[in-house]
């Protein structure tokens, strides 16, 4: 944010705060390890607020409890903001000296008063009266998300209305007040951080207007950079529907199983004319592969780094020898390279590493001795004498305008609901999460045996059960504007009325990703995986037949 | 640019440790500052991640002017206090407390230092007689429901391992009642509270609400319990097939410390391998991401990178 991709705090600050919100994070089950910090917080007398369509096992230790309707995070900000203006709770001080565009932004919410919020989110006046005071007048606050927020058509925009919630209360740049997106997988930092992203160099460097940056790239790879931004997942997909792509390389990722409208990603992918997957498994994706590369494993069988939520590189290591034809992910790159024409010799991870120390400004002070020595470094740690860095945008309370810098801009954002409309036809929101024992489309976790384990089920409302006359356990067909899947119901007190809940667990029992809509952040790339209006129908008589054992993950449980 | 962060300065204690005058910042256990002098002291149900519970009463001290020996592990220097380690009658207490421990409980998978302070103290694990028979059924003791005295020889914890899911079993014929896995299960680290300690004197036990199968308790297999269990009453299911089978052989595993492979928290894992295989995960107790405690996943879930292999 402001520029740097990354969450401004670290860890240890949720345990020295005195308010934390957790907002669309289900962080007992996504993050449990977190989640044991940010209790640390709250034993030493921090409150917690959980805003989440669900009341999770996250919101079962909070204080307050905000039961949102799916997707209405924009309107529930912005009331909050019209709230700490209205009630002259907003920091001035710091939104003069650190801030810019602040009288647009008080302009935009001056309509989103608290009825109004109140309407468009479904949380009662009350309670986004209390979060506001609260959030305005704690003395440190942080405020934490996971894919809650970035699972919707406009993710970007709902991370932009959080942050001027930060902004409008100085609950950034300071220790034990800041913004802590939590990443959903060991890495997904790190890929950002080395410029996995369409319109980045690693550590951040802008490929189109940093020529300087690019210059460095060019010097050292002997080879020019184009100042092209290309095209992210979503618009990969898109490409590939109107047969500008028509070859894919896909390493580490399922996406015949977690994309979004997952019919369509399927007979994208089956188009192509050339399919490489590299990965540890013959995943789907890989089945609709034209060459299969096997890979070891990332995190127990090569040597390497990853990148933490609190910004924190660690060094990976290798534990196991991997198994068969299996090769290191670098050795299969620079084997690529090599017939095609370019020798990368056979760099160890190391000397990979060196390169983006040599490259990446942010990075440059983190050795692998350093790393070792210290148990990981949190970026930017620019030299080897630099102790990383706790928290960031600390220069946004410099007295020195010099030091201060650009000043951090709000922004001006609508809400709009979710694209997949609630109707007569569709009139049940279900959205979709993780449970503590599995993980994503259950590629790593269904390897294991877990006491915990159920299989796929369409979890609702115990009331809206009753009124649909469903009997637990019942088989229904579940039925969305894009297919249909079969799934037990099951009744889950935490969910409210006109809400439902999924996985995306078990792919090959329940493929629920037919069911979610494509419909992407245009900014991110993210697809609206929370937010889909589906149907509940009886399957009959036929339908109470047990599900045959064979579907259930080996010793699992119902 | 990092702000730095100074902890308010705190004052220095001078008291004595076995003669010997010690000086210590304010706030140090008796514990840290003689393990500062390098007196080896005793613990059973101390550990650095853990709020100290004065369980197990192993690691006590003769404090001058203190009518009882105190626990080292939780009482803090005080200027002045003078502390004798090894007298007469801490070695008597700490051998009392050994021989109590090593007559009822089996400590054969306790660490060495364990047999090394048994060997130190004389603790004659044999003094009581020999082992009555097991009682039949330890979890349905109530509290209050003792029967009379039994004078045939020494009471034992002895009971049937209890092996009711995939990922750990519980061998309560070796727990010493330290505490540990209760505190790491509660406010400590998982705040889960699926176990606490049930029934009194010689009956109490670790126990689920109503002694229920785990798979039936609030357990959510994070494993912290095994991690801080000092006597291998707590085991990776994995661990107790191997030693049944006599395959268990430390001494050609290997332990790599590396990062989880799901979420993204970063949480360090030490992958103990044997032959290729992962046979148990535990995370250091010294990294501050997390304090030697995981999730069901990092803990259990690591089988997947090893199925490939049985594929082919």
């Amino acid at each position: 944010m402001f520029g740097a991709g990354g969450g401004t705090s670290s860890y240890q600050e949720v345990e020295e705060t005195d308010l934390i919100l957790l907002w669309g994070s289900n962080a007992r089950e996504t993050h449990p390890i977190f989640f044991h910090h940010l209790l640390q917080g709250v034993r030493r007398g921090a409150r917690l607020v959980v805003i989440d369509p669900r009341r999770t096992v996250s919101a079962q230790w909070a204080d307050l409890w905000l039961g949102i309707d799916v997707g209405s995070d924009i309107a529930l900000a912005n009331a909050i903001a019209r709230e700490i203006i209205d009630a002259g709770l907003a920091n001035h001080t710091f939104i003069e000296r650190a801030t810019s565009g602040f009288d647009a932004f008080a302009a935009s919410v001056e309509p989103c008063t608290l009825e109004r919020g109140a309407r468009d989110t479904g949380v009662p006046a009350a309670a986004i009266r209390q979060l506001a005071h609260a959030y305005a007048r704690a003395d440190r606050a942080q405020l934490c998300w996971t894919l809650g927020i970035t699972e919707h058509h406009n993710a970007t925009d709902n991370v932009l209305a959080l942050i001027n919630l930060a902004l409008l209360t100085g609950h950034v740049g300071r220790y034990g007040s800041g913004l802590v997106p939590l990443r959903g997988q060991n890495n997904v930092q790190g890929g950002g951080d080395m410029g996995a992203i369409p319109n980045k160099l690693p550590g951040f460097q802008d490929l189109e207007h940093d020529r300087a940056a690019r210059a460095r790239f060019a010097a050292r790879w002997g080879a020019e950079v184009p100042p092209r931004t290309g095209w992210h997942l979503s618009e990969m997909l898109d490409a590939m529907d109107r047969g500008d792509l028509t070859c894919a390389y896909v390493i580490g990722e399922n996406p015949a199983q977690s994309e979004a409208d997952q019919r369509r990603a399927i007979r994208l992918l089956s188009g192509l004319d050339h399919l490489v997957v590299q990965d540890i498994f013959l995943t789907r994706t890989a089945e609709l592969a034209d060459v299969v590369l096997p890979a070891s494993a990332t995190w127990a069988e090569t040597e390497g780094t990853v990148t933490s939520s609190e910004r924190r590189v660690q060094r990976v290591r290798r534990a196991l020898d991997p198994p068969g034809q299996a090769r290191d992910d670098i050795a299969i790159l620079c084997d690529l390279a090599r017939r095609l024409g370019h020798d990368l010799g056979e760099p160890s991870p190391e000397a990979v590493w060196d390169e983006v120390r040599a490259l990446s400004p942010m990075h440059a002070g983190m050795s692998y001795a350093r790393l070792e020595a210290s148990g990981g470094l949190a970026w930017p740690c620019p030299d080897l004498d630099h102790p990383g860095t706790l928290f960031l945008h600390a220069r946004l309370w410099e007295e020195d305008p010099a030091r201060r810098g650009e000043p951090a801009p709000f922004s001006v954002v609508a809400f709009e609901p979710p694209v997949d409309l609630l109707t007569d036809d569709f009139p049940i929101r279900l959205t979709t999460g993780r449970r503590l024992d599995s993980f994503n489309t259950g590629v790593q976790t269904s390897g294991y045996t877990s006491p915990l384990r159920r299989r796929e089920s369409l979890d609702l409302a115990p009331e809206d059960l009753r009124q649909l006359g469903l009997t637990e356990g019942e088989r229904v067909r579940v039925v969305s504007r894009r297919g249909a899947v079969e799934a037990p119901v099951r009744a889950d007190p935490i969910l409210r009325p006109g809400l439902a809940f999924m996985t995306l667990h078990f792919p090959d029992q329940v493929a629920t990703n037919v069911l979610t809509i494509d419909a992407t952040d245009p900014k991110s790339g993210t697809a609206e995986f929370k937010a889909t209006a589906i149907r509940v129908e009886r399957l009959g008589e036929a339908a109470t037949a047990p599900v045959p054992e064979a579907v259930a993950p080996a010793g699992g449980r119902t | 640019m990092t702000a730095s962060f100074v902890a308010p300065p705190r004052r220095l204690v001078t008291g004595t440790i076995d003669g010997r005058p010690v000086t210590v910042p304010e706030g140090t256990t008796v514990l840290q500052a003689c393990r500062q002098q390098g007196i080896d002291t005793p613990t059973l149900c101390y550990l650095e991640t853990l709020t100290p519970v004065n369980a197990c009463r192993v690691c006590v001290v003769e404090v001058e002017g203190s009518r009882a020996l105190v626990p080292a592990c939780s009482r803090a220097v005080e200027p002045g206090m003078a502390v004798q380690t090894d007298s007469e009658r801490v070695r008597t207490s700490r051998r009392l407390v050994l021989e109590l421990l090593g007559s009822s409980v089996d400590l054969s998978l306790c660490a060495p230092e364990v047999r090394r302070w048994l060997v130190r103290y004389r603790a004659d694990t044999e003094r009581f007689g020999p082992a009555q028979a097991p009682e039949a059924a330890r979890d349905a003791a109530r509290p209050g429901h003792h029967g009379p005295a039994e004078t045939g020889g020494a009471e034992t914890c002895a009971q049937p391992v209890k092996d009711d899911n995939e990922d750990y079993v519980r061998d309560y014929s070796r727990c010493i009642l330290c505490y540990k896995c209760v505190e790491a299960c509660g406010t400590d680290a998982q705040n889960t509270f699926a176990i606490a300690v049930a029934g009194r004197g010689f009956g109490a036990r670790i126990s689920t609400e109503f002694a229920v199968p785990l798979p039936d308790s609030a357990c959510v297999y994070c494993g912290n319990c095994i991690q801080v269990c000092p006597t291998g009453a707590l085991m990776f299911r994995s661990e107790h097939v191997m030693r049944g089978d006599g395959r268990w052989a430390p001494e050609r595993q290997t332990v790599t410390t590396t990062i989880c492979s799901y979420c993204g928290v970063g949480c360090n894992l030490e992958l103990h391998v044997q032959d290729n295989s992962i046979v148990k995960v535990t995370s250091p107790l010294d990294h501050d991401v997390t304090r030697g405690n995981l999730c069901v996943k990092g803990r259990f879930g690591f089988q997947f990178v090893q199925n490939r292999r049985r594929e082919g």
